[in-house]
């Protein structure tokens, strides 16, 4: 029997803000225990929540990206529940009216862009850690990231494979990062997934019953736990079980998913509005201002670098697979001289996507801490637009450019790798090794093409590689057919 | 509407409050009264009123993102049952 | 000295005629002789005092002074005040020090006012007597048997036996105006969102606002000038322009409507009380005002109404405390989950667990909607009750208390029968409206009677003003109770 897989994300965002969605306390990550969690944070008796402009804010772009309506009043209710980790007993979340409501985000499907629509995308507040390791049998608590200011972003059950939904992640995970409202940091937590799976027969409209993956930190483990749990799910249903709706967690160890402690009223969390905090009003000149803050967004670049500057599509979905590797790309662009721009930008981008890309990845830095910077990586290519450099050469000038040995120009000049263009110098060394290789001149002149090739080797193997390939074989031709 | 003993006993264990199955019958019994009381709300016809959540009809005020609080924890600990290098300790959490 | 209003204390100590240190020391030794007939303080910390007291009187020596500079003034338990054990009249917080102060406190403490101790109030402000506190009923200063209402019953005994010259409380169904009714002193309840709730433990937050106790409606109008401040840490702190809430108290009566509810002089109200009542409206004709017929007729509603909203709130203000950060954390638990309800059921007392039950119960799943939202529809309606009362007239007037004050243990067992003993102070929490109670007469047992003022938002000054010119005019706010006699 054929099955279809419907999968939905919850993705919880961390909001890059100073400081916490209800308190003055930071939110900078790897403090000791308990150092960040102030009398808000641990929920001491008498304190109260004050919002956070910035968490809104960081909402608000979220929303205008992802082109959906940003609710001009939401509320803030509370979800009641018991848990160490929890110190109010009750976690702020906006329930009934979110801030965001709608949208979209555009995924690369099997070749094919594919539309994964959103829900809604609402404000919270991060609980605290528990640490299991052995306090006496007891567990640790640590209050530090409660508070972080978190936005909850839900998706439709729009995904079919657990590939899509990586696909979706990612893109997620590119946009939060492009519109600098989340630092992405998986290890770090800020950006994690929950995953409700489910699976249907093929051509059904119904949905079958889900279970919901808690907490996949990276995107190996999203793409696993699906596809563990839909095999599950896929092997209950066939051997006639039926699928009741559940927490799972997924165990990276042993790649499988498995029930989750929960209690029986875990599901019965009294949501009301919270009646310390009021409704949240955003205006249309807060709107409008944001608006005006936005970045220019993955889709608008990539449109303007196919129309404006002839990239091809797939040059282009690299370059804006986040706002770093595209800054970078203008920057680079903007200090490279001569060529025209379309073929300026096709070298540039050709150098970023590939040799660019493998030595970062290589080293396994960021492009934020890349040790070739954009005006340094624009002398480089400069000089291959101007010929100076073959695009071997150019190659080791990169080497010296990413270990610091000064700019282009002055590794050509350092590692004299200039590359020979004066006629005259070659053409010198045309006659030399024409005049030391009688043998094959005559095998040439005789109609072997081979031994042509074997003389131009002999002339680059002369000049150390540096001779113009080009004008190597015009000059020798040249000199050859006028024999 | 009302109120079973085992509505008392689930309640109760939503809020994590301990009782034992005389104090249920007694609690019924008591919360009987105030629910009979309560009901007097469900003769009103409020069809199109807006709930009231809060004593003012006004909207959320904001503060700057900015860090305003150090670090006290030794002294936010010095009234807590149980910690140890900083953190609160609990009966063991399983998941 | 003892019986001084707060203007000639403060004279007396600008004219160094006694020091802070000794104004002090004067309440704190009557504390120790007369603190066990009434058991007004839970916590009282004479070195604390007396330090403050001292600073005071550097303050004072360099001519650096407002008026409750160097006053002695006692704080119902239910604020934070850094270094003070902080109860809330509970077994959970019974050995809590709070690490940080509360709004109000701050602002009495930047006044130079003196933290003379923590009051006894009913458990986390749940009760209308004052006997659902872990230390015990605080007991009537004008008869031991009798409650003092509540929940600030500490508060309001300690004015009426004299054994602070002032004192705070909070009020969420009445906390403020109906202790001070049963104690024959003035209390007022502003306008929510004046007096900064931070630092104050929650109860009700929607309906919780702090508020003064005192023995006339001019030494209210000094207390309101410190507590009603901005506070950025409140989101429900309401910017307001300065407001000196002396500066009506001497303007005339005449052309005052006062609006009577007839609501509020139904059935259930006692013939003594009504007849109080009756005979302080009549002395406010004679200072001018006039009269008229207002009707309130969602207010019936409002003990229901409030009875879901005020648990449901404080189901979950009251989920923080769970033994694990602060406070009690019983013994013997087999898990988390045991050390939980283990803590929360001997933490807890019987009526803070059943308001939890009661709160918990109408947020759960399928009961939201009858219970919450129509509580919360039905008060909008009485809000709207009193924004078309309020065309007719300029304040509203009442019994604060259908009766006078109760025996000790008469109620305990019928929490319907004490919830009805808010019926008439409800109604201004769930509007948010400002509140008073004044001394206005007696019962046949001598015991005093309380005349309700409920005044328009931010209409505070003037409702001073209504309760001093009756003060001025009549003796019920200054007879003494046998203990602050004694």
């Amino acid at each position: 029997m054929d099955w279809e897989i419907v999968i939905g994300l919850e993705t919880h965002a961390q909001l890059s803000t100073r400081s916490k969605i209800f308190s003055g306390a930071s939110t900078a990550f790897g403090a000791p225990p308990n150092t960040q969690a102030c009398a808000v944070d641990i929920a001491l008796p008498g304190v109260l929540p004050v919002l956070n402009i910035g968490a809104v804010d960081k909402a608000i772009r979220f929303g205008i990206a992802v082109g959906a309506n940003i609710n001009r009043r939401s509320v803030f209710a509370r979800k009641n529940y018991f848990y160490p980790d929890l110190p109010k007993g009750y976690q702020i979340s906006q329930y009934e009216i979110p801030v965001v409501e709608g949208g979209q985000v555009t995924i690369q499907a099997g070749g094919a862009e594919k539309i994964i629509h959103l829900t809604r995308a609402h404000l919270e507040e991060d609980a605290g850690k528990s640490l299991h390791e052995d306090f006496h049998g007891m567990t640790g608590i640590d209050l530090n990231r409660a508070g972080t200011p978190l936005l909850e972003i839900v998706s439709e059950p729009d995904m079919r494979s657990a590939e899509e939904a990586v696909e979706y992640a990612k893109a997620l995970h590119a946009l939060v990062r492009w519109i600098d409202i989340c630092d992405g940091s998986m290890q770090e937590g800020s950006f994690r997934c929950d995953a409700n799976v489910s699976v249907r027969k093929k051509g059904s409209d119904q949905l079958g019953t889900r279970r919901e993956i808690k907490n996949l930190n990276s995107f190996r483990f999203l793409q696993q736990a699906i596809e563990y749990e839909a095999g599950w799910q896929i092997e209950q249903l066939e051997d006639g079980q039926q699928i009741q709706q559940a927490t799972v967690l997924f165990d990276p160890d042993s790649g499988q998913t498995r029930l989750m402690r929960t209690k029986e009223d875990a599901h019965d969390y009294r949501y009301f509005p919270d009646p310390d905090l009021l409704p949240l009003e955003i205006d249309d000149a807060w709107l409008e201002r944001t608006r005006e803050a936005m970045p220019e967004l993955p889709a608008a670049r990539s449109h303007r670098y196919q129309t404006e500057l002839g990239l091809s599509g797939q040059d282009t979905v690299l370059l804006v697979s986040d706002r770093d590797t595209a800054d970078f790309f203008e920057a680079t662009l903007a200090e490279v001289a001569g060529g025209d721009r379309p073929a300026a930008a096709k070298l540039t981008a050709n150098w970023i996507n590939g040799e660019l890309a493998a030595a970062l990845n290589r080293a396994e830095v960021e492009l934020a801490a890349c040790p070739v910077s954009a005006p340094a990586l624009a002398g480089l290519i400069s000089r291959v637009i101007d010929k100076t450099l073959s695009s071997k050469l150019a190659k080791d000038v990169f080497d010296g450019l990413w270990k610091g040995e000064g700019s282009a120009d002055e590794i050509i000049d350092r590692r004299g790798l200039r590359q020979i263009s004066d006629s005259g110098a070659i053409e010198k060394l045309v006659d030399e090794v024409i005049a030391a290789n009688e043998r094959q001149v005559a095998d040439y002149l005789g109609g072997k093409q081979k031994a042509f090739n074997s003389l131009v080797g002999q002339i680059m193997k002369a000049s150390k590689g540096k001779a113009n390939p080009a004008q190597v074989n015009e000059i020798l031709k040249q000199k050859l057919d006028s024999r | 509407m009302s109120l079973s003993l085992d509505d008392v006993k689930r309640v109760a264990m939503l809020a994590r409050i301990e009782v034992t199955d005389a104090e249920s019958a007694q609690i019924l019994d008591q919360l009987g009264g105030v629910f009979g009381l309560i009901e007097k709300m469900q003769a009103v016809d409020t069809t199109g009123i807006e709930p009231m959540a809060h004593a003012q009809d006004l909207v959320a005020r904001l503060r700057p993102d900015a860090v305003t609080e150090s670090d006290q924890h030794d002294l936010f600990q010095s009234v807590a049952p149980a910690v140890e290098d900083g953190l609160y300790l609990v009966p063991r959490v399983i998941e | 000295m003892i019986e001084s209003s707060l203007k000639t204390l403060s004279r007396s100590l600008a004219e160094k005629k006694i020091s802070s240190v000794e104004l002090t020391r004067a309440y704190l030794d009557r504390i120790d002789a007369h603190n066990a007939e009434v058991n007004a303080y839970i916590t009282v910390d004479a070195e604390a005092s007396l330090a403050q007291a001292k600073a005071a009187d550097v303050r004072i020596s360099k001519g650096d002074t407002g008026p409750l500079t160097g006053i002695p003034v006692a704080h119902k338990d239910i604020w934070c005040a850094k270094g003070w054990r902080t109860t809330c009249g509970s077994r959970m917080l019974e050995n809590f020090r709070a690490p940080y102060d509360a709004h109000v406190i701050e602002r009495f403490n930047d006044a130079g006012a003196v933290i003379l101790g923590k009051t006894n109030m009913d458990e986390f402000a749940m009760g209308s007597s004052n006997e659902t506190s872990w230390f015990g009923a605080a007991k009537n200063p004008w008869d031991p048997t009798r409650v003092t209402g509540g929940s600030s019953g500490g508060s309001a005994a300690a004015v009426a036996a004299a054994l602070a010259p002032a004192a705070t409380g909070t009020d969420t169904g009445g906390s403020i105006r109906q202790p001070a009714a049963l104690c024959g002193i003035s209390g007022l309840k502003p306008t929510y969102g004046l007096v900064s709730r931070y630092g104050m433990i929650a109860f009700a937050s929607s309906l919780d606002q702090g508020g003064p106790l005192a023995r006339s409606a001019e030494d209210l109008a000094l207390l309101l000038d410190v507590m009603v401040s901005f506070d950025e840490r409140d989101s429900t702190s309401l910017k307001r322009p300065e407001e000196d809430y002396s500066r009506l108290l001497d303007a005339p009566l005449s052309g005052l409507r006062i609006g009577l509810p007839k609501e509020y002089f139904g059935e259930g109200i006692s013939s003594d009380v009504r007849a109080a009542i009756e005979a302080a409206i009549d002395e406010y004709r004679k200072l001018g005002a006039s009269t008229v017929e207002v009707g309130l007729p969602a207010s019936e509603l409002s003990v229901p109404a409030y009875y879901v909203i005020a648990p449901a709130e404080a189901s979950s203000n009251l989920s923080r405390f769970d033994g694990v950060r602060y406070g009690f954390r019983a013994e013997g638990y087999s898990d988390l989950l045991d050390m939980y309800c283990k803590t929360r059921a001997q933490g807890f007392g019987a009526e803070v667990k059943r308001r939890i039950l009661i709160g918990t119960y109408v947020l759960s799943h399928g009961y939201y909607d009858a219970y919450y939202l129509q509580a919360q529809r039905i008060r909008r309606l009485i809000a709207r009750d009193f924004a078309q009362a309020f065309e007719q007239c300029d304040v509203i007037m009442g019994p604060t208390s259908p009766s006078t004050a109760f025996g000790i243990g008469a109620r305990v067992s019928d929490p319907v029968q004490m919830y009805l003993s808010d019926i008439f102070t409800i109604a201004a929490n769930l509007a948010g409206l400002p509140g008073m109670s004044i001394p206005c007469g007696t019962d046949g047992a001598g015991l005093p009677v309380g005349l309700q003022i409920i005044g328009n938002y931010f209409s505070e000054a003037r409702m001073l003003n209504v309760a001093h010119l009756y003060q001025k005019q009549t003796d019920w706010h200054a007879r003494k109770s046998p203990v602050a006699a004694s």
